[in-house]
């Protein structure tokens, strides 16, 4: 296959923010994550966990806990303030002040009628959800010091609120206190000098609670007696998030050293009905605070201050080995945060605060590079467009030998106002912005500034947010793909809809045409690849024979999605694809694997001698030397350049854990 | 060997707050005192009788700022009141104030008697006029040699054979100086003192003539440094160059934590030093000790505490120590005696005279414990009593006695009893030795013939222990004893009681059993050499691989060559301390037979310890394999050719040979496999990636 130039770049000093929160909503099957930059990201569990949505957000919110009602979700900050996600088009609804100081918690009723947040002045607010908007109703009896936790009952008509060495258990009819309320929650077992923070509780519907708090201890409570039924000792240092599972018969716990503790509601005796919560096993996959957890059905799913998105299959709730049994570690967004201009040989970063533009280094061995740090999002050639949550902006890039200068263009058309996605024509004479409601909004860029030409809109008229743009070479075609996982061509020429491919069950995680065929090129979270033909408008043979033949079971375990797909302008039939842990050049002229054949050749090529090669040798060239990569492509010049993020720099970078490692342990 | 010995009282103290004037100077006689106290009062006392001789006081108003000294020749005293004031009276005189004084133009330092000469007048501004010739014109002008601000801290007269000297201190912002006063001619030197810094004031001064030379000692700092000043400066003094004085450490004295503040030391004699407010070494931080010093080997040589108030002063007249304390006035006799090695070690021969002498030493000496309560043990050891009540004695002695004294004396009680054995030859009180051997206070070289006395009464358990307990056995001994062991019938050894050393054999050789039986014993990488062997050396046979481990010559030789008690024995010689190059002339003196007794017994063992049968043997003395190559290395070296020319001893040597060559070639593997093992870890580090780099890769 040949020899490859690699630009090896590791000076992305990409971070990504702590988890602080999750939500389930079971109906969907979406994981909602909300991190302490504020970000909120929602998960497909029904899709590899595919990363679905990203919603920026602002690090001042301090988002503490986040809740779904139906299909809406709402998060809630250390500012005061109550959020509404507009989940079609990644952004915010609109926020609302409770006016009860810093927000630690918000939970919604199993009937999907009301909000709980409890406040830091002592009280829970209850507000009714209504079909665009929520409305406060009323202040439950107001308690000295703040709420840290809420959790509803699952009839709707109590609800229960961890305090600092109190539990409180509120009538939500009358919003009195509940006559059986909780003893001090310190008289039993915690010392009175600590203060004692109940940092977790769970309203089980047999009347059951449930605390986690500071001084390490799983606590059950019987409800209607105000009685400590049993103690766990979990940790020596805090307890932090507590989720029980659907049909209450497991609870994850979730401990300030890393670790996760499932507790099981089983009988004691086999065949009694007879049935106490027992502490039955414990995961250690993360290295710091566990600050959230979720019971998923099958799998426990948790996050902290590691930055890791981890998800634990529990075995013995899945019969078959597979994607589902598998581990899965998610540390790198499903998307692109490089941007790359392929002639210019220049790289943009996209960091959460600014973009930093680098250019690659021209001589062999020392490469020469040059830092620029500006504040940007997408570009090509001689262009540079960003977006933020507020507002679109564009440049024009002047690179002259060493000489790199900026010029905003100051007059832009008032539709561009925000956008999702952002593309240029290969040629620069045209800009893609992905608007709200799968539409793109179409520009041309000459000397003078940008001219706003018309916005193209999907037949069939989704409202999803356009994930993916995607232009042909020769300027004709544009792709879009939204997070219904529809796929939709244009007609550039004619500025109309073309086709729509026909939907995949998995999203769409990265994609492009052909610069030669026209074929669009798409990979999905499930590993599929397809391959469509945009002039016939149907699927290409090759694509039907990757469809009949099957890929390898060992690409199809991979747990990254592919992020970036280029091609070979030397050789067409030559696709370039990478994901997190390698990058792989797939050669249609080459027979795919057989389900028994040595996937990974690699070496195996390389020690033989060169006309053995061919006989040995797949579609499928993967390439996993080199670290955790965020980014992978294949310059004009045949040149590879390779953004990498060692984890073990995110790693240093993290704040020392409580947990004190120990020999042996 | 100083002592201090008997003190007394020689008089009750004033209780007078500045001691300034509290002075002690020798009278007529040796045994006579003048002694001014209290700034008022003048006494002589006879010393040996604790007695005033005479007293007499000033009026009131009036205070003595010089204390009386004795004038020799005209044999009167003589004393200073108010500075100015000279006043000299003769014994007979009732009070002072009927007798002649005169007034003097400056102010009077000091008067320092001479003897047989008149007294010397220091006056405060350093100017020094003769008695006589003061008295001869009393308002004769003085001139004034220091400036305003020097002040004199100390003055002595120092009388050498034909000259007499004045030395007296200054202080003057800190720095002080010493000047020397010569007569006839009259030359004043000064001297810068060094100190260590600029608060150290030094607490006392001292000066003696010896060897013609003048010695300074100060105590500055807890230290005690001596400066020599030549009796006639080679050099004449150069005005205006202060010359600082070199000064040599003497002693330095334990301070403990506290700052001396009243302290003195004074030079009884040239290697003997009196200090006084210093604290004792061994007792902690009080300060109230006289202690006598030997400088030359910085030892303590005796102290007495002292009660009361410590005034960091003392004097010495004729072999007697001065020390007021509390509100007394002690004198302590003291004896310094020639020192010298021994005696500061506390070794020195007893003199029959010396008993007189014991002083109380805090320190335990040599002679003191041996001439003390052992005696009659060692008594009773040397001709009568029989071993029974030897024994009952010995063990007495030993529950009855400090660890230090048995350190002394267990070698001399052993050596007693050998040398009783050795003249009647019925006599050896076994159980005795043991107990003494057990005490683990004895040596060889404490008791030089003990183990050779063993080997002679063939008492193999006693012999044992020696050799286990002993750290000094000569190479001579060892060899002896070895030669001994080897020479022994196994059957005679039998009976003997070897304990630990036998449970090891045992255990050695039951190990050896069980591996004979089965290959199952090999279990640490150790391959019997012979295999190798044959496959390199026999061509590639035929034979079955099944029947190779009965052809084995080492398998078959892994039974002991020698005697369990034996062996046990020779496993003590093993282990006893030596140094090659002494240790191989006497190993020639082995005949043959005995020396291939002892290599087959030393090949045995290390064929053991090949097969880590060893490790598995709990025993808390046993050879290391160091300690058994070792062995066989010398013994090699003493007979090589001896052995060469034997033919019973090739079969031995090839098989040494063959597995020291297999030996060799193990560890050269072992070498190979460490230098792969290391470029396999090297091979693993991964290089280090910068932050950009340009590469190339190759995909297939």
């Amino acid at each position: 296959m040949g020899e490859f130039n690699v630009h090896r770049v590791r000076f992305f000093d990409y971070m990504p923010s702590a988890i602080r929160a999750l939500a389930f909503q079971p109906q969907r099957e979406r994981i909602a994550v909300a991190r302490t930059d504020g970000t909120v990201e929602i998960f497909n569990r029904a899709d590899c966990f595919f990363q679905e949505k990203v919603i920026p957000g602002r690090q001042q919110a301090a988002t503490e806990a986040l809740a779904w009602v139906g299909d809406r979700l709402f998060s809630a900050g250390l500012n005061g303030e109550i959020i509404e996600y507009d989940l079609d088009n990644n952004k915010t609804k609109y926020t609302i002040d409770a006016y009860g100081g810093p927000i630690w918690s918000i939970t919604s009723n199993k009937q999907g009628t009301h909000l709980a947040v409890g406040c830091e002045d002592g009280t829970v607010k209850l507000f009714e959800v209504h079909e665009d908007r929520i409305q406060f109703e009323r202040n439950l009896a107001k308690q000295k010091g703040r709420i840290i936790s809420l959790s509803w009952h699952p009839s709707g008509s109590k609800i229960v609120a961890g305090m600092m060495d109190v539990i409180h258990i509120f009538d939500t009819e009358t919003g009195k206190l509940r006559a059986l309320a909780f003893p001090s929650y310190d008289l039993l077992g915690t010392s009175r000098s600590q203060e004692c923070v109940v940092w977790s509780v769970v309203y089980l519907s047999d009347g059951t609670i449930i605390s986690g708090d500071s001084a390490g201890k799983v606590k059950m409570w019987d409800s209607r007696t105000g009685t400590l039924i049993k103690s766990h000792q979990v940790t020596k240092w805090d307890v932090l998030t507590l989720s029980v599972s659907q049909d209450e018969t497991s609870l994850a716990v979730g401990t300030s050293e890393g670790h996760v503790v499932q507790f099981q509601f089983l009988s004691m005796v086999l065949g009694q009905e007879d049935k106490e919560w027992v502490r039955t096993r414990t995961f250690k996959n993360h290295t710091h605070d566990v600050r959230a957890v979720l019971e998923v059905n099958t799998a426990i799913v948790s996050g902290g201050m590691d930055t890791q998105f981890v998800v634990r299959p529990l075995l013995d709730k899945i019969d078959e080995r597979g994607q589902a049994s598998a581990l899965r570690n998610i540390q790198f967004p499903h998307r692109r945060l490089v941007s790359c201009a392929r002639k210019a040989g220049l790289l943009l970063f996209q960091y959460p605060g600014h973009l930093e533009l680098w250019r690659l280094g021209e001589s062999e061995g020392n490469g020469e590079r040059k830092r620029e740090n500006t504040t940007l999002s997408i570009k090509r050639k001689r262009w540079i467009a960003y977006s933020t949550v507020a507002s679109f902006r564009l440049y024009r890039l002047h690179c002259e030998n060493n000489n790199v200068s900026i010029i905003k263009v100051s007059k832009l058309p008032k539709v561009l106002s925000s956008a999702n996605q952002i593309c240029f024509s290969s040629d620069s004479s045209h800009l893609f912005v992905a608007s709200t409601c799968s539409s793109v909004h179409v520009a041309i860029l000459n000397q003078s500034g940008c001219k706003f030409v018309c916005t193209l809109k999907p037949k069939s008229g989704s409202g999803q947010a356009i994930n993916l743009l995607a232009a042909s070479e020769d300027g004709k075609w544009l792709a879009s793909a939204n997070s219904d996982h529809e796929v939709q061509i244009y007609n550039l020429n004619k500025m109309k809809p073309h086709c729509t491919v026909p939907v995949h069950s998995s999203g769409v995680s990265a994609m492009a045409i052909h610069p030669t065929t026209n074929n669009l090129f798409m990979v999905h979270a499930d590993q599929q690849l397809t391959e469509y033909s945009v002039e016939k408008k149907q699927y290409t043979d090759w694509s039907r024979q990757v469809q009949r033949h099957g890929l390898h079971s060992l690409w199809l375990e991979r747990d990254t999605p592919v992020t970036n797909v280029t091609f070979n302008p030397k050789n067409p039939a030559h696709i370039v694809l990478h994901d997190m842990y390698m990058f792989c050049i797939i050669d249609q002229t080459l027979p795919l694997p057989d389900q028994r054949s040595q996937f990974y050749n690699q070496l195996t090529l390389r020690s033989m001698p060169e006309k053995e090669r061919k006989k040995h040798s797949h579609a499928f060239k993967m390439c996993k030397i080199f670290k955790e990569l965020l980014f992978v492509e294949l310059m004009e010049d045949q040149s590879l350049v390779v953004v990498e993020r060692p984890l073990m720099d995110i790693t240093a970078q993290l704040p020392a854990p409580v947990r004190q490692k120990k020999f042996a342990t | 060997m100083a002592a201090l010995y008997e003190s007394y009282t020689l008089c009750a103290l004033a209780d007078t707050g500045p001691e300034g004037t509290r002075a002690i100077e020798p009278d007529r006689d040796r045994d006579r005192v003048v002694i001014t106290e209290s700034g008022r009062a003048v006494t002589v006392y006879k010393v040996s009788d604790q007695k005033p001789l005479g007293s007499w006081t000033v009026k009131q108003g009036q205070c003595i700022t010089s204390p009386a000294v004795y004038n020799p020749p005209t044999k009167e005293y003589v004393v200073v009141t108010d500075e100015k004031v000279v006043r000299v009276w003769k014994d007979e005189d009732i009070s002072i104030e009927k007798a002649f004084k005169a007034t003097v133009s400056a102010e009077v330092y000091r008067l320092h008697s001479v003897p047989d000469r008149e007294p010397l007048v220091l006056f405060r501004h350093g100017a020094v006029r003769f008695l006589d010739s003061l008295l001869a014109a009393p308002q004769q002008t003085i001139e004034e040699v220091l400036s305003e601000e020097e002040v004199i801290r100390w003055s002595a007269a120092v009388q050498m054979e034909q000259q007499l000297v004045l030395l007296f201190s200054t202080e003057q912002r800190g720095q002080h100086c010493l000047y020397v006063q010569r007569f006839s001619p009259n030359a004043l030197v000064k001297h810068r003192l060094e100190t260590d810094s600029t608060n150290s004031t030094p607490l006392s001064y001292a000066a003696t003539y010896r060897d013609g030379n003048i010695h300074l000692l100060y105590l500055c700092n807890g230290s005690v440094y001596e400066s020599v000043l030549q009796a006639r400066p080679t050099v004449p003094a150069v005005s205006g160059t202060v010359q600082a004085l070199p000064r040599s450490l003497l002693l330095k004295l334990p301070v403990g934590e506290g700052e001396l503040t009243a302290a003195s030391a004074l030079p009884v004699d040239e290697s003997h030093i009196a200090v006084v407010g210093v604290p004792h070494p061994l007792a902690g931080a009080g300060k109230d000790y006289l202690c006598l010093w030997n400088t030359h080997f910085q030892t303590l040589q005796a102290a007495r505490e002292l009660a009361g108030k410590i005034y960091g002063q003392l004097w010495c007249f004729s072999g007697k120590l001065f020390v007021p304390h509390g509100k007394i006035l002690s004198v302590i006799p003291f004896e310094c005696q020639k020192s010298s090695l021994a005696a500061a070690m506390g070794k020195l021969k007893q003199t029959s005279g010396t008993n007189e002498s014991s002083g109380p030493t805090l320190v335990p000496t040599w002679n003191a414990l041996l001439h003390s309560n052992q005696t009659q043990t060692q008594e009773n050891s040397r001709g009568v009593g029989s071993e029974k009540e030897v024994q009952k004695q010995v063990e007495e002695f030993l529950h009855g006695s400090q660890p230090e004294e048995l350190q002394l004396t267990a070698g001399r009680l052993a050596s007693a009893l050998v040398m009783r054995c050795q003249a009647d030859p019925t006599f050896y009180p076994q159980a005795a030795f043991t107990q003494l051997v057990q005490t683990n206070y004895l040596c060889h070289s404490g008791c030089p013939d003990l183990l050779v006395l063993t080997l002679e009464k063939n008492d193999f358990r006693l012999c044992q222990l020696c050799l286990q307990l002993f750290q000094d056995i000569p190479e001579a001994v060892t060899c002896c004893c070895l030669k001994t062991i080897l020479s022994f019938q196994d059957s005679e050894l039998e009976q003997v009681d070897l304990e630990d050393g036998l449970l090891f054999m045992k255990a050695l050789t039951q190990t050896a059993e069980v591996s004979d039986d089965g290959d199952s014993g090999q279990h640490n990488g150790f391959c019997p050499p012979v295999l190798e062997e044959e496959i390199c050396d026999a061509p590639p046979d035929s034979e079955a691989p099944g029947t190779r481990p009965a052809r084995e010559p080492l398998a078959l030789d892994m039974s002991c060559p020698v005697g369990l008690h034996k062996g046990a024995l020779l496993n003590e010689v093993l282990q006893v301390p030596y140094s090659d190059s002494l240790l191989l002339p006497h190993l020639k003196d082995l005949n043959v037979p005995q020396v291939l007794l002892f290599l087959q017994y030393l090949r045995f063992l290390y064929l053991k310890y090949s097969q880590d049968a060893h490790s598995r043997i709990p025993a808390l003395r046993k050879p290391t394999v160091t300690q058994i190559m070792d062995w066989v290395c010398l013994l090699l070296d003493a007979h090589f050719t001896v052995l060469a020319l034997t033919p019973e001893a090739k079969s031995l040597l090839t098989s040494l040979h063959k597995f020291v060559r297999s030996q060799v070639k193990l560890y050269s593997e072992l070498g190979k496999i460490e230098g792969s093992l290391e470029a396999l870890k090297k091979s693993k580090q991964s290089r280090e990636i910068g932050q950009y780099s340009i590469e190339v890769i190759e995909l297939f």
